[in-house]
């Protein structure tokens, strides 16, 4: 029988940074950006804590102070996302570049700069096996509520997460209240339906988009981070991180731009991520490779039901990956 | 507040774009309790001007007083600061957002966003002046006079005393139009000073109590409406006398050219578009069609072109010699080819037909590229149909090589029109043709219209004006949601049995 125990915790582990990345995702799309470069940025946003928990690490020499062990990570990767965004932002908003050229470009770029670095590290520590373990911060970041062993497969289920894990369930219900409730997620919404409503209303376009994706790639960016040192256990190696940039981009389709339902979404993604290790197929690798193929079908799936539906509410921000010009016509 | 001092005095104001002086030396004083007509023809300026007052351009001469004041303003913020409020020619509203979501965007009110407060505000403003606006309604769901109740109310929430409507009545019917000419007083008895651009001539008479004519960017007078009538004001405007009558010739031998029984379409999501339409139209005559927009226009007018798949019914194509033959299922091609044209001119004027970055010629060429006789095309010919166009249309461009999208709308009005008639056709399928053009250029394209029409041409000729419609059309069929309410003779119906036939089947109140 299925180890539900074992398995739900796994696939919420799983759900993190593809709730990260869908968060981040939904708030650059909802002002109307198309960032493709999430994968990219979550690259980024990994390898930057890594470099900064890797120099901290070394510098103490493996007595580090927890606080700090978080910190320097957490504001490496919040910086290196950040300026992701920045460079998104100026190609696309400032220089009107062609969003999905631009976030291709990035995603490229974001691998090809993680993987450089990722490389350097492995380098300098001299090591036998290709990847840079970092188990001290790895063990801040993923250190558990204290009450969680004493509860059986309820602290199991629920409390057994490093703090990221909860951050990313907060980030996305406050993202989607922000969206939904408040003047600012008004006019976000506005800005990707209709740039030029928005503009006669007086909200300035370009404060706004740049406010967005940089944000946006700043949450995303810790699903990264949340990947190496917490799923991972402080493991970085050379592409390890997979598609799951991807996966969090399909998962904005499928949660219909809707951060609150991207948390379960984002568990039912990771779960169906992982199915594959948990269903008996034996040996056959080609089954394995369909059950991977899950999180996909089921985005397909739902493109269609919602193509089909045809509501308004469900479809994508009207100007997605339009570059507004006031003076166009 | 005083009366006597005018709500707002632009003095001498100048805006020049580029090489191209779009306004010089106007004057014009709006008081409080009135309502001013801005008239003149396309491109004389009367947007750039009322665009000055509302902060989206800045003048680069002159001096604009508010209460007697100077002022500067210099965004739209700083416009709706001093009162003003302009209701654009396009929509500005986010079709996703319901009404008071609208209406609050950009706000920068203290405290939490409350749409249940807003709404009571909206529901007041609404019962002060008449106007029916349900604040939780999705704009998507609106109406275009429903669209443009809640651009009013807009306004009005942001505390505007200052209006200015750009062009209201081009997308409403004729009860509709009443409608918003009735809020319009009241809103004028409450006090407002109100601007209406328009280039109707008796909606000036209607509405407003000044009139000023303003003519290629210079002010040409301000005169008090009852002083004054049509034509004098049209003199002004154009600069020189014009005949206000549209010719309609008798028709010609009028037979039948294309006959259409029971036809029915629905669009791609399986909505009813046309239900059970017939009727035909014979060569040398104009047939008028009349309807709220979007009610089956664009969908008769494709199905009978051969773009839109339909679900039955017979169209009929009757040859000179009496033979018939059905083009339902036909290639656009071999429509095209019967001589059957379709030129639709969409409210974006682009959309169709005309590549907005392509040049006059290559626009030409989209029609008959696949004439040449070799692998290379003909560009010749497109070319020289290109100049004649220009030049006979009177079309406004730097010279053919200009993309289409550089052009005004009613040039790129006059370039379309004017492909499709070239091409010679027997059935000229013809959809606002005349949207948003001045007078000038309308009555150019109601004479080519005409030529046609005494050809020998079918036309049929989709409109917005009904009175146009009356003037021109041999007959009229009325279109309300996609059935047939009724068809009437051009020379004996009027306008409100046409505007009930619009809103109801039949026209039965």
């Amino acid at each position: 029988m299925f180890d539900l125990v074992s398995f739900i915790p796994r696939a919420i582990a799983q759900s993190i940074p593809l709730l990260l990345g869908c968060t981040g995702e939904t708030l650059s799309e909802k002002a109307g950006s198309l960032n493709l470069g999430i994968p990219g940025v979550m690259y980024v946003g990994a390898i930057s804590g890594v470099i900064g928990s890797f120099i901290y690490e070394q510098s103490c020499g493996g007595n580090v102070n927890p606080f700090i062990a978080i910190m320097i990570p957490l504001l490496a990767c919040l910086i290196g996302s950040l300026l992701m965004g920045l460079l998104f932002c100026f190609l696309t908003v400032t220089l009107r570049a062609n969003q999905n050229v631009t976030g291709l470009a990035m995603t490229t770029f974001g691998v090809g700069f993680g993987n450089f670095f990722g490389g350097s590290l492995i380098k300098l520590t001299g090591s036998e096996v290709p990847s840079i373990s970092l188990s001290a911060t790895s063990h801040c970041f993923s250190k558990a509520l204290p009450f969680a062993n004493d509860m059986g497969w309820i602290g199991k289920i629920f409390f057994s997460y490093g703090f990221l894990a909860y951050a990313a369930i907060i980030i996305a219900i406050v993202t989607a209240y922000v969206l939904k409730r408040t003047r600012v997620g008004l006019q976000i919404r506005a800005i990707g339906e209709n740039p030029a409503t928005a503009d006669a209303a007086g909200i300035n376009i370009t404060k706004y988009k740049y406010f967005s994706v940089c944000i946006g790639c700043m949450i995303a960016g810790l699903g990264g981070l949340y990947y190496v040192m917490d799923y991972a256990s402080g493991v970085w190696s050379n592409d390890a991180f997979g598609d799951r940039g991807w996966l969090a981009i399909a998962l904005v389709i499928f949660t219909i731009w809707r951060p609150n339902i991207a948390i379960f979404a984002s568990m039912l993604f990771g779960g169906l991520y992982i199915l594959y290790l948990y269903v008996p197929t034996g040996g056959n690798m080609a089954v394995k490779e369909l059950y991977k193929m899950l999180p996909y079908v089921v985005t397909i799936i739902v493109l269609i039901v919602t193509g089909m539906r045809n509501k308004k509410e469900n479809q994508p921000p009207e100007s997605l990956g339009l570059p507004y010009f006031r003076e166009d016509r | 507040m005083n009366k006597d001092i005018p709500a707002v005095q632009m003095r001498d104001i100048r805006k020049v774009f580029g090489k191209v002086v779009a306004n010089d030396g106007v004057n014009l004083d709006i008081y409080r309790g009135e309502i001013l007509s801005l008239l003149g023809e396309n491109g004389s300026g009367k947007t750039t001007l009322m665009n000055m007052l509302s902060g989206i351009y800045y003048p680069d001469g002159g001096q604009i007083y508010i209460d007697g004041e100077p002022v500067l303003i210099k965004s739209p913020k700083e416009a709706f600061d001093h009162g003003i409020g302009m209701i654009h020619q396009h929509f500005k509203l986010v079709d996703v957002f319901t009404a008071a979501e609208n209406i609050v965007l950009g706000l920068k009110e203290e405290g939490k966003l409350d749409l249940k407060k807003a709404a009571a505000k909206i529901n007041q403003i609404c019962s002060t002046y008449g106007f029916d606006v349900d604040p939780n309604q999705k704009v998507y769901n609106m109406s275009v006079s429903q669209k443009q109740t809640v651009e009013i109310v807009k306004v009005l929430y942001r505390g505007a005393d200052i209006l200015i409507l750009d062009e209201p009545t081009a997308v409403l019917t004729p009860q509709e139009t009443e409608k918003l000419f009735k809020v319009m007083r009241n809103m004028k008895y409450d006090g407002k000073a109100i601007v209406i651009i328009t280039h109707k001539l008796h909606e000036v008479e209607e509405i407003s109590d000044k009139v000023a004519i303003l003519r290629k960017g210079q002010f040409i007078g301000q005169l008090i409406t009852k002083e004054t009538n049509a034509q004098e004001m049209t003199n002004m405007m154009v600069g020189h006398e014009v005949a206000l009558n549209i010719e309609r010739p008798e028709p010609v031998d009028p037979r039948p050219r294309v006959r259409i029984e029971g036809l029915t379409v629905r669009s791609s999501d399986g909505v009813l578009k046309l239900d059970d339409v017939s009727f035909y139209v014979c060569q040398g005559e104009i047939l008028g069609i009349a309807g709220i927009s979007g009610c089956g226009q664009k969908e008769l007018l494709e199905a009978i072109a051969g773009l839109q798949p339909i679900e039955s019914g017979t169209i009929e194509y009757i040859e000179d010699d009496g033979s018939k033959e059905n083009l339902v299922g036909k290639d656009p091609l071999e429509i095209a080819a019967k001589g059957v044209s379709l030129s639709f001119v969409p409210e974006d004027r682009l959309g169709m037909g005309l590549v907005g970055s392509m040049d006059l010629t290559d626009n030409m060429m989209l029609r008959s590229f696949r004439k040449g006789r070799s692998v290379f095309t003909d560009r010749k010919t497109p070319r020289k149909l290109a100049e004649k166009v220009v030049e006979e249309l009177e079309v406004s461009t730097a010279g053919i090589n200009t993309p289409v999208s550089k052009l005004s709308g009613g040039n790129v009005q006059k370039v379309l029109v004017g492909r499709e008639i070239a091409s010679s056709p027997t059935v000229l399928l013809s959809a606002y043709a005349v949207r948003g053009l001045d007078i000038n250029s309308s009555y150019t394209i109601y004479d080519l219209i005409n030529k046609q029409k005494e050809n020998g041409v079918a036309v049929v000729y989709v409109g917005e004006d009904l009175d146009v419609l009356l003037e021109l059309c041999d007959r009229i069929l009325v279109l309300c949601d996609g059935q047939v309410s009724g068809i009437v003779d051009g020379r004996e119906a009027d306008k409100n049995s046409i505007g009930m036939m619009m809103t109801r089947l039949g026209g039965d109140a």
